[in-house]
């Protein structure tokens, strides 16, 4: 599938991060990260195991606090927001989890209605059905929808889970590792649905992922995390044609595997 | 490999005292911050109404039958184990009263706690926990519903509403229980029994039994949800999270039974 050109809007930037810092313990995560994230772009970062892509984007979302650093979001600084605030700016910000974390207890119906029903009060129940039915059609499951999670294969989990954070109609989204542990053919299928959901809502995205696949299918930019900070960003060609060795080992794993 | 050694990140971890007094003192310390944080969101809206009544139906409604089967017992055999110790000296008479006494003020509220803390508790600490390592509870926050509230602010008060009411159920099928023994060796009358409860207990047996086990039910729904909510490491640690809400849960309710008692007895 050949990527069309996309208006990224290189003076809007939507989430900036200067000089972030994060430990746990005295094991030191992310080193002084610097980053802007453009209104409109599909950013995908790269990086091994462990080193800290996640927590990234937990404390993009404020899940986690920085030790050090400032986090704009949608030009508010995460870590000053109180917890009101921080609600508010949730809403904005759609999370998709690795292992999807879908409310094991509930429906699929339940589990889309659910931040929807608790963020929007005043919505008749054939408004919310409305919606549902509308996030379960653009992920393609409109199938699944009385069905409960553990009914459902790792690739349906993901699109759930991806439609879960689309009901609240989110500016930005992050996704943790979107592809990890599914099969090659459902990989292909979860980064188009990654760009076809950047496309219909008009989203700004975070990639975190170690698969080269989906990097380069769905990132606009990729941004290569490297012993606690960014050591090389731009295309994944641009990225790729560095000789930095570290980079290069990444590079050669991945398709010599 | 050793982290502490090898990896070039880390520093060896320095303790105040000593790791297992540290631990000690910063889980109470943490405890201590969570009962704060309950009393700090119970009275913010929104206010989870119909999640309290679900929980609430999971905790009252659903012990039943096992609440129904260990009262009755527990009626039943106090009874027949009272009854030689009285028959010594002609005071079998005496059963209904000290039935009454025993079963208010002391056997109800402790078994039902007991069971709730066997049941519930560990019911809470599971869930929870397991909600938490699979980053449901993580999801619940990033779609901006406060899953402190939802999850827990309306299991605690769910056991602290639910608890007393079962313990009141407890007592009358444990009384039941004790006047079918009591009515099939003594042929003492349904009224006469009953009459002969009622007689002996006072306001202040009903208002310490219904006060402790308010205070029960806050501790279990409290133990269950503070282990499950912190639980980490797995699924391991969800099977911990579980037995450890059942045990500081028991350990608690003994230790509140007590200084209960000695508060009460003050007042008598």
């Amino acid at each position: 599938m050949v990527k069309e050109q996309k208006a990224i809007d290189r003076n809007n930037a939507v989430i900036s991060i200067k000089g972030l810092k994060k430990a746990f313990g005295d094991l030191e995560v992310l080193r002084g990260v610097d980053l802007e994230v453009y209104q409109g772009e599909n950013l995908v970062v790269l990086g091994r195991s462990g080193t800290g892509k996640s927590v990234l984007i937990k404390v993009i979302s404020g899940l986690l606090l920085p030790d050090a650093g400032d986090v704009e979001v949608l030009g508010e600084s995460v870590e000053h927001l109180s917890t009101r605030e921080l609600m508010a700016l949730r809403l904005k910000v759609g999370f998709s989890f690795q292992n999807s974390a879908l409310y094991d207890s509930m429906t699929v119906r339940q589990n889309l209605e659910f931040p929807l029903v608790r963020n929007s009060r005043s919505l008749r129940r054939r408004e919310i059905n409305r919606e549902v039915e509308d996030v379960l059609d653009a992920v393609g499951l409109s199938q699944t929808i009385e069905q409960m999670p553990s009914e459902l294969s790792g690739g349906q989990r993901k699109r759930i889970g991806i439609a879960r954070t689309l009901i609240l109609r989110p500016e930005i989204m992050l996704y943790d590792e979107p592809t990890a542990g599914l099969d090659p053919i459902t990989c292909i299928e979860i980064n188009n649905l990654i760009n076809e959901v950047q496309e219909k809502y008009k989203t700004t995205s975070i990639i975190i992922t170690h698969d080269l696949t989906c990097a380069k299918e769905t990132g606009d930019r990729i941004a290569m995390l490297l012993d606690g900070q960014f050591a090389i960003q731009g295309t994944f060609d641009e990225v790729f044609a560095s000789k930095d060795e570290r980079v290069q080992s990444f590079y050669n794993y991945n398709f010599t595997q | 490999m050793d982290p502490n050694t090898e990896n070039p990140n880390i520093t060896p971890r320095k303790y105040v005292i000593s790791k297992k007094l540290d631990s000690m003192f910063f889980g109470i310390y943490h405890a201590y911050q969570f009962v704060l944080r309950f009393f700090r969101e119970v009275f913010v809206p929104p206010y989870e109404f119909k999640e309290i009544i679900h929980q609430c139906y999971e905790v009252g409604y659903k012990s039943l039958p096992l609440i129904s089967l260990t009262g009755f017992i527990t009626g039943v055999v106090f009874t027949n184990q009272s009854r030689p110790s009285l028959a010594n000296f002609g005071a079998t008479s005496w059963l209904p009263s000290l039935i009454s006494i025993a079963i208010i003020r002391a056997l109800a509220p402790l078994v039902t706690a007991l069971i709730a803390a066997g049941k519930v508790g560990s019911n809470m600490g599971a869930e929870l926990g397991s909600m938490k390592v699979t980053e449901q509870i993580d999801a619940m926050e990033v779609s901006a519903t406060n899953p402190f509230k939802y999850l827990v602010v309306s299991r605690i008060l769910a056991t602290t509403f639910m608890i007393p009411i079962l313990v009141m159920y407890t007592a009358c099928v444990a009384l039941m229980g004790a006047f079918l023994s009591v009515h099939s060796n003594e042929q003492t009358s349904f009224s006469m029994f009953f009459s002969q409860v009622f007689d002996t207990i006072s306001f202040l047996d009903i208002f310490s039994t219904t006060f402790k086990s308010t205070v029960f039910g806050f501790t279990i729904g409290v133990v269950g949800c503070y282990h499950g909510y912190n639980s980490s490491k797995g699924t391991e640690g969800v099977g911990r999270a579980a037995n450890s809400a059942v045990v500081a849960a028991m350990f608690l309710i003994f230790v509140e039974e007590i200084i209960i008692v000695q508060i009460v007895n003050a007042f008598r």
